[in-house]
Formats: C-alpha cells, sequence, structure tokens
C-alpha cells in the first residue's frame, strides 16, 4: 500500500493579501478580503466555508479566469498576478476540474485527455496516446477509452477528468467541489482513488468542498473561510500519515479533527445565514 | 432477459407502426377511390386516376427536368445559406461588436418572408433564375444563421475555461470548442432550412413562372416542381396538380432524411448512451 513518491513535489502556491472585488464601480460585492494563504509543494490544501462566500472567486483568481483587485499570486516564486498585471493567464500548470465536471461531450475519452499535451503542441498523437492509456490503465479506466462522456457514470467521468488534468503534467491542480454530485459510495471509492494518484503523482491540490469528511480525509490541511468575503479564519493540520485508507474515517483522530472543523464552520455558517436573513 | 424482452418489444413495436401506417394509408385511398367514383370529391381525381397521370410523367423528359430544375434550385439555395449563414452566425458569436452592428438589422428583416421579396427580387437579379435562387436563399438563410448564434452563444463558459486551463489558444477554442459546440444546433438549423427551402421554392417558380429554362417537351411539364403544378392547373390537369405535390412531398422526405443521416453522422456524440 505505501506507494514511493516518483516525482520530486513542487507547486508552491504564495497567495499574499487578496482582494477580489465584483463589479467595484457598481454593486461592488466583495467576494475575497485580504486572503494570505500558503501552499506547500505537494499540499493537499482542502478550502471549506459557507456558501457564497468567496472560493470559487479564489480559485478562479489563481487560475486567471478572472482577475483580482489587489493583492498578489505567486506560484513557485513566479508572479501570477499582481501589481501591475491584474490577471493571471490561464496555464496547464494550474488545471481545473469543475463542480460539475466539464468534458468536451464531443470527444471520446481518450481524446479528450490527451487534449492538453496535444493543444500545447508538446507531443504527438502517439505519445498522447500512449501517456493516457498508461494513466487510464493507472485508474481503472482502460475500457472507457472510447465511450463519448454522456455514455459514462458520473464517477468515472470525475476519475476521467482527473487523469485529463493530469496528463498535463501540472504543478497545481485545481478542484471545484468536484465530487458534490456523487453518492457517498462513489465518493469514499473516488477519494481513495485520487489518493492512489496522488501518491503516484505529487502534485499540489487545492481542493474546495463542503463535505467536513471529505476534507479531513484527503487533507494535509483545512482552511476554513469566513462568511463573505472570505479570508482563512482558521487552518485545521491535519496530522494523520499518509498513506491513508477508508480505516482512517473510524479513528480517534479524525473524529477529533472533525470536532474541530466543524465548530469553526458552523459558526461562520451562522454568521452567513445570519447576513442572509438581513439581505433578505 | 429485460433487456431482451424490450428489444423485442421495440422491435414488434416498430413493426406493428409500419403496419398500421400501411392500413391507415391504405383506407384513405380506399375512401378516396369509392368518393371519386360515386363522384363525391368535387373533380379531385381517383388515386388510380392519378397513378395513371404519374406513370405517363415517368416517361416524359419535362417531368425529370422539373425535379432537376427544383432541386438544383433548393440545392444552390440552401447550400449558399449554410455556407453564409454559419459564417455571419459564428462570426456575431466571436465578435460583440458585429453582433451589435449586424443583430437589430437582422431581426428587422427576419420578419419579412420570403415570398415578400418575390418582386423586389425579379427587379433586382438580372435573370428570374436568380431571383429564386435568391428567394431559396432567404428561406434557409436566416434559421441557419438564427441557429448557429444561439447554439455558439450557448456553449457552456466552463468549456472554454477548461480548454484555456489545459493550455489552448484562442484559436484553439475557437477551432476545438465553438465550432464542435455549434455543430447540433447547426444541423437542427440546416434540417428545418431544407424544409423552408421546398417550400419557398415551390411558390417561387408559380409566382414567376418557372424561371428562364422553361421548355421541356411535355408542353409545360419542365420549369420546376411548383410550376409543374402551376401549368396544370391553368391546363386543367387536376391529375398532374396531385403528382406535382405528391413529388414535391417526395423530394422533401428525401433531402430532409438524407440531411439527418448527414447530421447524426457528423455529431456522434449526441443521443448515444
Ligand atoms: N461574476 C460575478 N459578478 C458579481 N458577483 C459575483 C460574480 N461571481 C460571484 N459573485 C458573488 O461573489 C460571491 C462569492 O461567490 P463564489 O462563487 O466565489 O462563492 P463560493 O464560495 O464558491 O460559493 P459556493 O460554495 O456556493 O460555490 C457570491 O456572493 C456571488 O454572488
Ligand atoms: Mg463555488
Amino acid at each position: 500500500m505505501n506507494t514511493p513518491c516518483l516525482s520530486r513535489p513542487r507547486g508552491a502556491i504564495r497567495i499574499q493579501d487578496v482582494v477580489k472585488v465584483y463589479d467595484p464601480h457598481g454593486a461592488a460585492v466583495t467576494a475575497v478580503d485580504h486572503c494570505t494563504l500558503d501552499i506547500a509543494p505537494g499540499e493537499i490544501c482542502m478550502i471549506v466555508g459557507p456558501s457564497g462566500c468567496g472560493k470559487t472567486s479564489l480559485l478562479n483568481a489563481i487560475a486567471g479566469f478572472h482577475d483580482i483587485t489587489s493583492g498578489a499570486i505567486y506560484l513557485d516564486d513566479r508572479l501570477l498576478c499582481g501589481p501591475g498585471r491584474p490577471q493571471s493567464e490561464p496555464g496547464a500548470d494550474r488545471v481545473v476540474v469543475f463542480q460539475n465536471g466539464a468534458l468536451f461531450p464531443w470527444k471520446t475519452v481518450l481524446d479528450n485527455i490527451t487534449f492538453g499535451p496535444l493543444v500545447q503542441g508538446r507531443s504527438t498523437l502517439r505519445e498522447a496516446r500512449e501517456k493516457a492509456r498508461a494513466l487510464m490503465a493507472d485508474a481503472g479506466l482502460a475500457d472507457v477509452e472510447s465511450s463519448y462522456p454522456a455514455q459514462l457514470s458520473s464517477g468515472v467521468r470525475r476519475r476521467v477528468e482527473i487523469v485529463r488534468a493530469l496528463m498535463n503534467d501540472p504543478s497545481v491542480l485545481l478542484l471545484d467541489e468536484p465530487y458534490r454530485a456523487l453518492d457517498s459510495l462513489t465518493k469514499s471509492m473516488m477519494h481513495e482513488s485520487l489518493l492512489q494518484t496522488y501518491y503516484r503523482n505529487k502534485v499540489t491540490i487545492f481542493f474546495i468542498t463542503h463535505d467536513l469528511e471529505e476534507a479531513i480525509f484527503l487533507g494535509d490541511k483545512v482552511v476554513v473561510m469566513t462568511s463573505r468575503p472570505c479570508r482563512p479564519k482558521k487552518i485545521v493540520t491535519v496530522d494523520i500519515p499518509h498513506p491513508r485508507d477508508h480505516n482512517v474515517l473510524t479513528s480517534r483522530r479524525f473524529r477529533e479533527l472533525m470536532d474541530e472543523t466543524m465548530s469553526a464552520v458552523h459558526e461562520e455558517a451562522q454568521a452567513a445565514f445570519a447576513a442572509g436573513e438581513r439581505e433578505g | 432477459m429485460a433487456v431482451t424482452a424490450t428489444l423485442a418489444a421495440k422491435g414488434h413495436g416498430r413493426g406493428s407502426d409500419l403496419v398500421g401506417a400501411g392500413l391507415s394509408i391504405g383506407s384513405v385511398l380506399i375512401l378516396w377511390e369509392v368518393m371519386a367514383a360515386a363522384d363525391l370529391t368535387a373533380g379531385v381525381p381517383a388515386p388510380t386516376a392519378v397513378l395513371a397521370a404519374w406513370w405517363n410523367l415517368l416517361f416524359d423528359g419535362g417531368y425529370w427536368q422539373s425535379w432537376y430544375l427544383s432541386a438544383f434550385r433548393v440545392a444552390a439555395g440552401f447550400f449558399a445559406a449554410l455556407v453564409l449563414g454559419v459564417l455571419l452566425g459564428l462570426a456575431m458569436v466571436v465578435s460583440r461588436t458585429l453582433y451589435g452592428i449586424t443583430f437589430p438589422i437582422f431581426e428587422v428583416l427576419r420578419p419579412i418572408p420570403p415570398l415578400a421579396w418575390v418582386p423586389a427580387a425579379i427587379i433586382f437579379w438580372p435573370t428570374t433564375e436568380l431571383s429564386i435562387a435568391f428567394i431559396t436563399f432567404l428561406g434557409a438563410f436566416y434559421t441557419i444563421v438564427i441557429n448557429t448564434l444561439d447554439g455558439g452563444r450557448a456553449i457552456d463558459q466552463r468549456y472554454v475555461q477548461a480548454a484555456l486551463s489545459m493550455g489552448a489558444s484562442r484559436m484553439n477554442v475557437f477551432r476545438r470548442i465553438v465550432l464542435p459546440g455549434t455543430l447540433p444546433s447547426v444541423t437542427t438549423g440546416a434540417a428545418v432550412g431544407m424544409g423552408i427551402t421546398w417550400e419557398v421554392v415551390v411558390a417561387a417558380e408559380m409566382i414567376s413562372g418557372g424561371g428562364s429554362s422553361m421548355g421541356g417537351s411535355g408542353g409545360g411539364t419542365g420549369g420546376g416542381l411548383g410550376f409543374l403544378i402551376w401549368n396544370s392547373y391553368t391546363g386543367g390537369s387536376y391529375e398532374q396538380i396531385i403528382v406535382g405535390m405528391l413529388s414535391i412531398g417526395i423530394a422533401g422526405y428525401l433531402s430532409s432524411g438524407l440531411l439527418r443521416r448527414f447530421g447524426q453522422w457528423a455529431t456522434p456524440w449526441i443521443g448515444r448512451r
């Protein structure tokens, strides 16, 4: 079970005093407020927080899907966005896996997975396919390569999507509630499969979720965000050693960490609820 | 077990559908024949008389020329509309400026039925043939533009973001996301457009008198299927009117069937589960 780590971890993320205001000259919705957060190379950082607090906004800023109002974000000491450069350029070093999934419906699984290397012109079709098939075999996806996404179950689609992201050799995976729509059994299979994949390819993982059990099972640390505008309220370090499997879920330490996280989240959820009541 | 049962049920369903269709068409034909024999159809000829007229036309070069002419006009108008419509639609998807300029003009012109363009087209275009082609073109053009535009604008932003995040360039996004993402609605637009094209070409032929390539051996049977109907009407051949109508039905059915096949072939990811 103890798979040796093959590749050197990379992908340190430094989020420095980031502010994100939507529509600054109009409604001025502040989604992220002076948020500072450091994520170590190869760390699994789980982000939890009340609905609508600004988690996706932070992820989109890292991914380069929109600009930030002030502050700076660095990846391995390279400035992604910051002073004089409000929006980072989206790139294959930070691949995003979306809340509802974004496999291209018009491409087969294999063509979806080889998309990144081919559009980047990084490898030939043959090389890309070879690599794709190797990764798919590891993820137990060998026999779906010529299916279209609509023909697959949602669990399989998620696994394909993670493989598609890994094909780009990213230093960071940005996951926005990727397992939200799954039933709990499929979800726990996904968790173990994600960890297995992670042990083979140590990338930094920035993972947004609402599911505390998921957060603690997967995370090296769990960042509890404040209600909108979001900034870290509490960082829980998960000191359960890797490799982990489902037995972790019943351990005492797991329960303690759950309690600790739960109370922080609960406070913020109440704050968000009260704010919602006021607005409504 | 369950699967075979459903399959069998489906197969049975299709078979009985065919039998049902045959029965219903057959009984209408018989009723029609009986009523015509009893002189109850107000001059509409009996199916057997229509069949006889059709049989004669099969050996008339003019009849086949009409098929050729109408099909040629439909094809010319339709393909021009397809190419220009898809290009304009895509350009409007990509460029906000172009969209802002074009869309209002478009919305004013669109409600004008193609047939209202007939007089203007005849005056404007140097030959009748070109006016007919133009009107046919208009029939399909708007539908294809609107479908392309709607399809392109409805592409989920997540696909674009996912592509960008995997290192795709803007050009890549256009080729690999916008084009395939728009294709299903283009094929829908094309199928609808093709239907309109047949409606329009027939009317245009009737109004314009069959176009420049009038003639053929069969005394006015060779100006297009629409003209064939009109000419049969003025000539008092009611059997031929019905033959013309049925011919158009068959032509429309064949062309949209062909188009549907092509659409399914081009979008293999649709409707496969
Ligand atoms: N494009 C936008 N323009 C204006 N406001 C926006 C925009 N996108 C998000 N917001 C607002 O910013 C706030 C944060 O949104 P965001 O999607 O980042 O929250 P979230 O934490 O990801 O929520 P959830 O848990 O529901 O996914 C919300 O109040 C939202 O309404
Ligand atoms: Mg979100």
